[in-house]
């Protein structure tokens, strides 16, 4: 228990906020591992950001217990600020102030700036750090921001969207500096509403709906909580298989069945399947959009 | 001419935006006017009264130099819209001005409209709709002005031409503003650009009537001064305000034609590919936003000053009547008529300096607002150290901007009187101001700390301040409800007795209000 203490980045449990009436967390829990990547899986509006700001200490929650690298981020707040790099969601930078001047004031404050990284960083992004702020377009404000976090010494890197208006290119350098954070030991909490891009970069995923996380774990973890798609053609009738438990949405078209198998019976299915006659199988694990859609289409 | 498409919608998107803040304003001047005028009429019940009070005001040098001359003094009606017309014509030319820069450049700057013109949106129609909104909203401010003067029982006749004079200067700065949002691809730069054109029509016409009646002539306040209402009624004055606002409109129309969405007339340029030694700390970071902006008002003070001291000994040559010259003793003689000019203009400074130190105090907010705060945030840099860069440009740049003014009125009337020590007495005089220029700054830094979406609102209370020192006495107002302006409290310097406690009040006045607002940011959500 000692060892999974310290071997967490971040633990909250029961955080509530609301604004207004909106309830932007509700009841929320996560837990982050110290190296991890760790991907927060939502729509909009969902609480992603709404978590990450009271992570950060920018949002005190109305009730519950977040740690951050073993502080607490409302009241030592700046102390923990020297171990955090953030990227917000939405980008917006100074208009008068070039990339560069924002890059090398960020690292100022960060504890001095890491001119051999930012200028690596400079050139991977393609970054042209000599213009004005007001001239970037919304993705090379990001990258602004993306530079300055990655070349910090951070130990947590908080990214809110780290790819929205990044084109695929840079989303893949993007991957890679990621992975390579990942090398370094560094843990990344990351918000995205992109499957691909958690599917790509993360170890572990918790998907937040409602201002709650509703499921956690790694993408194997989570795709045995979920159903696998089968498609098969029968030479014979199907006989019952439609009436075994765990199976649902059953659909026959001629000798083609299709359905869908929860991930706990699947061998059973499989076995009683196999005593048919089976002319040609398909199994597909749920894509996390499947994942997705469980949890945000027939369940909500 | 048709109408740009999309103007009637934009228009209602700007009207919806402005739902509190044109109505509040247009009810406050047109009130403004109507009570001074029922209150006027208490004051000078009989034709001769009206008289003394319009030959002393006019004997007044520094009363001219602020309001201009009462041009018929039998007329009550000039008498007691003296100082409404001069102080609702700077105050709705700010408005108009501010109010286009807000629904074009500022739209424009923050990628708003860049969404907009993708619509169905002609490309003049941002401007058109803005001007509409504004010259409309100012159109209907004067009817009801017109109206409700009328019913205090002053003519007709100058009821209108007073609506027509307010109305023509906010067609004029409604024009200042939209060729200056056009120019410059800031909004704040915009806004400072259309100030800084008042305050130089400000301070033409105040030399203008103070020594050379013709310079007055240049200056649209000028011009609403000589639509006389209420002694003659000059409404072709009013015709010549509307052909200068035209010529400007027809200018920004053509910068918006030639020019792409985002840009200004000067091109881009680029900067340094990292960041300088200037630009390693919050303080160095407030600095690089503000220092344009403190520079531009240093000069402004300064070019005021200039003309401060340019006109304040002459002023002796415009006394020429009984009462002036029993005043004028009363006074002290040359030194002390020019004493109370310098400490008129002096006072003006200190609102007028307060105005920066809101401008400058609001920066925190309007970076929270425009959402570069959570950036900052998650760095190791603390909140109270955040917010304390800006207050310390605010603070300083209030005595800077005091100082130019101060050190450039006495070094020319010290020139002039040969009189070296009169540098001393007006920066002296200019830095009194400062206590108020700080208590407005430690308001909005309070509002800032509890409610960020209502620090813009602190610039209600200036207003509210100046009308309450500037209208108060006249409306017979009771004396706490004066003192709660800063201004009240200031020395009337040079000349007067500078009394030490209610300066230290306004002091630690405005120390709690910065501890207040400070405590309250540290525990309150930043977005």
């Amino acid at each position: 228990m000692a060892n999974a203490i310290t071997s967490d980045a971040i633990t909250a449990s029961g955080l509530r906020k609301a604004f207004g009436r909106t309830r932007a967390l509700d009841d929320l829990a996560l837990t982050v591992r110290a190296g991890e990547v760790h991907g927060l899986l939502g729509p909009n509006g969902a609480g992603k950001t709404t978590l990450l700001r009271v992570l950060l200490g920018l949002v005190r929650a109305d009730s519950g217990v977040a740690r951050v690298l073993a502080a607490d981020p409302w009241r030592e707040a700046a102390e923990l600020h020297r171990r955090v790099a953030y990227v917000p969601g939405e980008v917006t930078l100074w208009p008068t102030l070039t990339g560069g001047e924002v890059i090398g004031l960020l690292g100022e404050l960060r504890g001095g700036a890491r001119r051999a990284r930012v200028a690596e960083l400079v050139e991977r992004f393609e970054l042209d750090p000599t213009k004005r702020c007001r001239t970037y377009s919304s993705g090379n404000r990001r990258k602004v921001a993306l530079v300055a976090a990655l070349a910090s010494d951070a130990e947590l890197l908080v990214l809110d969207e780290p790819t929205a208006g990044l084109d695929p290119l840079m989303q893949a350098v993007f991957e890679e500096c990621v992975a390579r954070a990942r090398e370094d030991g560094r843990t990344v909490l990351l918000a995205s509403h992109i499957l691909a891009e958690v599917e790509k970069v993360c170890d572990r995923v918790s998907i937040v709906r409602a201002g709650r996380v509703v499921d956690s774990g790694t993408l194997s973890d989570l795709r045995h909580l979920t159903r696998t798609t089968v498609r098969a053609r029968l030479t014979g009738p199907p006989n019952g298989l439609a009436a075994l438990p765990g199976v649902h949405d059953w659909t026959a078209d001629g000798d083609q069945v299709r359905f869908r198998v929860d991930g706990n019976r699947l061998s059973q299915v499989l076995h009683v399947l196999t005593e048919r006659e089976v002319r040609d199988l398909v199994c597909q694990p749920p894509t996390l959009e499947e994942l997705f859609l469980g949890h945000y289409g027939s369940r909500s | 001419m048709t109408v740009p498409e999309g103007t009637w919608v934009l228009a209602r998107l700007a009207l919806r935006r402005d739902r509190v803040l044109l109505p509040a304003w247009m009810a406050a001047l047109a009130l403004v006017a109507i009570t001074s005028a029922a209150a006027t009429k208490g004051l000078y019940p009989t034709a001769d009264s009206v008289r003394q009070a319009a030959g002393a005001l006019n004997d007044t040098p520094a009363m001219v130099a602020v309001y201009g001359h009462i041009a018929d003094v039998s007329s009550l009606g000039a008498l007691a819209m003296l100082k409404p017309l001069t102080t609702g014509a700077v105050l709705v030319a700010v408005l108009a001005a501010m109010l286009v820069v807000r629904h074009t450049r500022a739209e424009e700057e923050a990628g708003r409209l860049e969404l907009v013109r993708a619509g169905l949106v002609d490309r003049f129609a941002p401007m058109t709709a803005a001007l509409v909104v504004v010259i409309g909203a100012n159109a209907v401010m004067a009817v009801v002005t017109a109206l409700g003067l009328s019913a205090t029982g002053l003519p007709v006749a100058g009821s209108c031409t007073l609506a027509a004079a307010w109305l023509f200067v906010a067609a004029v700065f409604a024009g200042v503003g939209a060729l200056a949002a056009q120019v410059v691809t800031g909004a704040r730069a915009a806004n400072g650009l259309a100030v800084s054109a008042l305050g130089a029509a400000f301070a033409v016409r105040a030399i203008g009537d103070t020594t050379a009646p013709w310079l007055s002539w240049l200056s649209p306040l000028g011009w609403a001064q000589r639509t006389r209402p209420f002694a003659g009624d000059h409404w072709w004055v009013a015709c010549v305000g509307l052909v200068v606002a035209g010529a400007l409109m027809a200018a920004a129309y053509g910068v918006l034609a030639r020019r792409d969405l985002g840009a200004g007339v000067l091109p881009e340029r680029v900067g340094p590919a990292t960041a300088g030694r200037g630009l390693r700390s919050a303080l160095g970071l407030a600095w690089r936003l503000q220092r344009g902006s403190l520079l531009a008002w240093s000069a402004g003070f300064a070019a005021y000053g200039l003309l401060v001291g340019g006109v304040a000994d002459q002023v002796g040559g415009l006394l020429d009547s009984d009462q002036a010259r029993e005043l004028f003793t009363r006074l002290g003689g040359q030194s002390g008529m020019t004493d109370a000019v310098l400490a008129a203009m002096v006072g003006l400074l200190g609102v007028v300096a307060s105005a920066y130190g809101v401008q400058a105090a609001l920066r925190p907010a309007v970076e929270e607002d425009a959402g570069r705060a959570a950036l900052l945030l998650s760095t190791p840099l603390g909140r109270p150290r955040w917010v304390a860069g800006h207050l310390l440009i605010a603070g300083t740049g209030v005595v800077v901007v005091l100082a130019a003014a101060g050190v450039a009125a006495g070094a020319v009337h010290g020139a002039r009187t040969g009189d070296a020590g009169q540098i001393g007495r007006v920066l002296t005089a200019a830095l009194a101001q400062a206590p108020a220029g700080w208590l407005l700054t430690g308001l909005v830094l309070a509002v800032f700390g509890v409610a960020p979406r209502f620090a813009k609102a602190t610039w209600a209370a200036l207003a509210v301040f100046l009308l309450l020192g500037e209208l108060g006495p006249a409306l017979g107002l009771a004396d706490w409800l004066i003192g709660l302006s800063p201004y009240a409290h200031l020395p009337h310097l040079p000349g007067g007795a500078f009394a030490p406690l209610p300066v230290a009040s306004l002091v630690a006045a405005s120390a709690v209000l910065v501890a207040g607002g400070l405590t309250a940011f540290r525990h309150r959500d930043v977005g």
